[in-house]
């Protein structure tokens, strides 16, 4: 057994209200944390980056002006991903509490909750569960639901904050970094919805508990969204749990070729390598990442090459269309991908590819061609042989049918809406 | 506390930048353009003392039609 249920823990089919939540987890008058605390429990981001937890809030608490939001980033742009969804359709109440412990430990008086619109069930559940405290009249902060446009990169921290600031989910350029990010004049923290979900239960059992299972750099669980086999399973399992574990608790009845890790700007991981556990120190050895706990296997019969070009579009046409190397090298990535997967002048679209993506590498103002390019060389590396046969001009035999990985339909670029 | 500039580094602001491409021909010791128009910067920092790198490097942010580039100074303690 290799599930580790903590943030998903309790039995409930249906969201966990506010008496079912502290008859299971605890009373939620008296929670406290202590910045020390939070430090020695080694509390890494859920969202995708890993910063520790602690390493944000000391920043924030060292600025002069003091911070005025919370904001619980459950916006899921990552198409791959479920695993926020999962924890709001469970446990609403633990994601608040975190967010509740986090707010008055940094003093801020407002915790913002931010679910994709498109995501109606959990809008729906968030607001019930927002409602339900209201009415408790319990003390700390003011909690609120806002909903931005589903984009893949709303979600990004900067785009979030300035949706929230001034209307539009556009990333945000930041000369330096780390950078305050501000609602008016007050200071934000950001932290994913999971991330605030682990605060909670810190907040009750300590950081000893805490960091019983998982990594010691990356202590306790970790909530993974697995797919590519006809379905989307989501488990909780303790950081470091080798990644073919991982795949048999979501019951995958075959053995992948290959793997997805972290999400669609993340990195390929070949079938000989399933046995690494799932945290960033046991990945950083093969190039790759856990990210957000997105694991998408890929069958024998699928070809890699394809599932990137697919993946390399989709991610084109979800660029901001802000910055120049994004707006233009995407969709030029893209087409040498296209021109790959279907062995048409292949060499020459592989040289291109590999050119291109040292040019528009670190020249964004968010990290999203980033993403794209990681996931672009680790395809490269991954799949060598697969690569050489098609710029050879001998696809795979399923390279016109291999379609995996789940790629959302959108509206035309034009009418996608921002605000 | 005093502090003493000794170094500049040239940045751009990518989502201001429209690739008008004036910075490639004010300095093009430190500015190429890709195959779209955009700047690639060196990503070098130069010394104060390097007078005709700092004068390029001036005049390309005043060039820049969108204000998207910026001359960064670095002092001892931050360049390292």
């Amino acid at each position: 057994m290799t599930t580790k249920f903590r943030v998903l823990d309790g039995a409930h089919d249906t969201p966990a209200d506010l008496a079912q939540h502290e008859a299971h987890f605890g009373p939620i008058r008296g929670l406290h944390l202590e910045p020390a605390e939070l430090k020695a429990s080694g509390l890494t981001g859920r969202g995708g980056a890993g910063v520790a937890t602690a390493l944000k809030v000391d920043f924030l608490r060292q600025q002069k002006r003091a911070v005025g939001y919370v904001v619980v980033n459950a916006m899921e742009g990552e198409p791959a991903a479920h695993k926020d969804r999962t924890l709001i359709s469970k446990n609403p109440h633990l994601i608040l509490d975190g967010a509740m412990v986090l707010a008055n430990m940094l003093g801020a008086d407002d915790v913002v909750v931010c679910v994709a619109r498109e995501h109606t069930s959990a809008v729906a559940t968030m607001k019930a569960a927002i409602a339900e405290r209201g009415r408790r009249r319990l003390q700390g902060p003011a909690f609120e639901l806002m909903t931005p446009p589903g984009r893949y990169v709303a979600g990004e921290e900067s785009a979030l904050v300035h949706w929230l600031d001034d209307g539009e989910a556009l990333p945000q350029y930041r000369s330096t970094r780390p950078s305050v990010l501000r609602i008016g004049r007050r200071g934000v923290l950001v932290d994913n919805a999971e991330t605030h979900a682990n605060v909670a239960l810190i907040a009750r059992h300590g950081s000893d508990w805490f960091r019983s299972v998982g990594t010691s750099r990356q202590p306790g669980t970790l909530i993974t969204t697995v797919s590519g086999h006809g379905r989307t399973t989501v488990v909780e399992v303790p950081y470091g749990t080798p990644i073919r574990d991982v795949l048999h608790a979501a019951s995958v009845p075959f053995d992948p070729v290959a793997v997805l890790l972290g999400g669609y700007g993340g990195t390929w991981l070949a079938g000989h390598h399933l046995d690494r556990g799932c945290d960033n120190e046991s990945l950083q050895g093969v190039g790759a990442n856990i990210g957000a706990g997105v694991i998408v296997a890929v069958a024998p019969q699928g070809c890699g090459v394809a599932e990137t070009a697919r993946i390399v579009e989709y991610m084109a046409r979800e660029s901001a269309r802000q910055c120049g190397p994004c707006a233009f090298g995407l969709p030029a990535l893209a087409a040498d991908l296209e021109l790959l997967r279907r062995g048409h002048d292949g060499a020459s679209a592989l040289a291109r590819l590999e050119e291109r993506c040292g040019t528009i590498e670190g020249r964004g103002a968010c990290r999203h061609p980033d993403g794209v390019i990681r996931l672009i060389r680790s395809a490269l590396r991954t799949f060598a042989d697969d690569v050489v046969r098609h710029a050879g001009g001998q696809p795979c035999p399923h390279a016109a049918t291999s379609a995996v990985v789940r790629i959302p339909h959108r509206s035309h670029p034009e009418t996608l809406e921002w605000a | 506390m005093k502090r003493k500039t000794l170094s500049y580094l040239l940045r751009v602001d990518p989502v201001r930048c429209d690739g008008f491409g004036h910075c490639a021909e004010l300095a093009p010791e430190l500015i190429t353009l890709d195959e779209w128009g955009y700047p690639i910067l060196s990503g070098e920092t130069f010394a104060r003392s390097h007078v005709e790198l700092v004068q390029s490097a001036r005049l390309a942010v005043r060039g820049c039609p969108r204000a998207a580039l910026s001359l960064q100074s670095l002092s001892s303690s931050e360049s390292n």
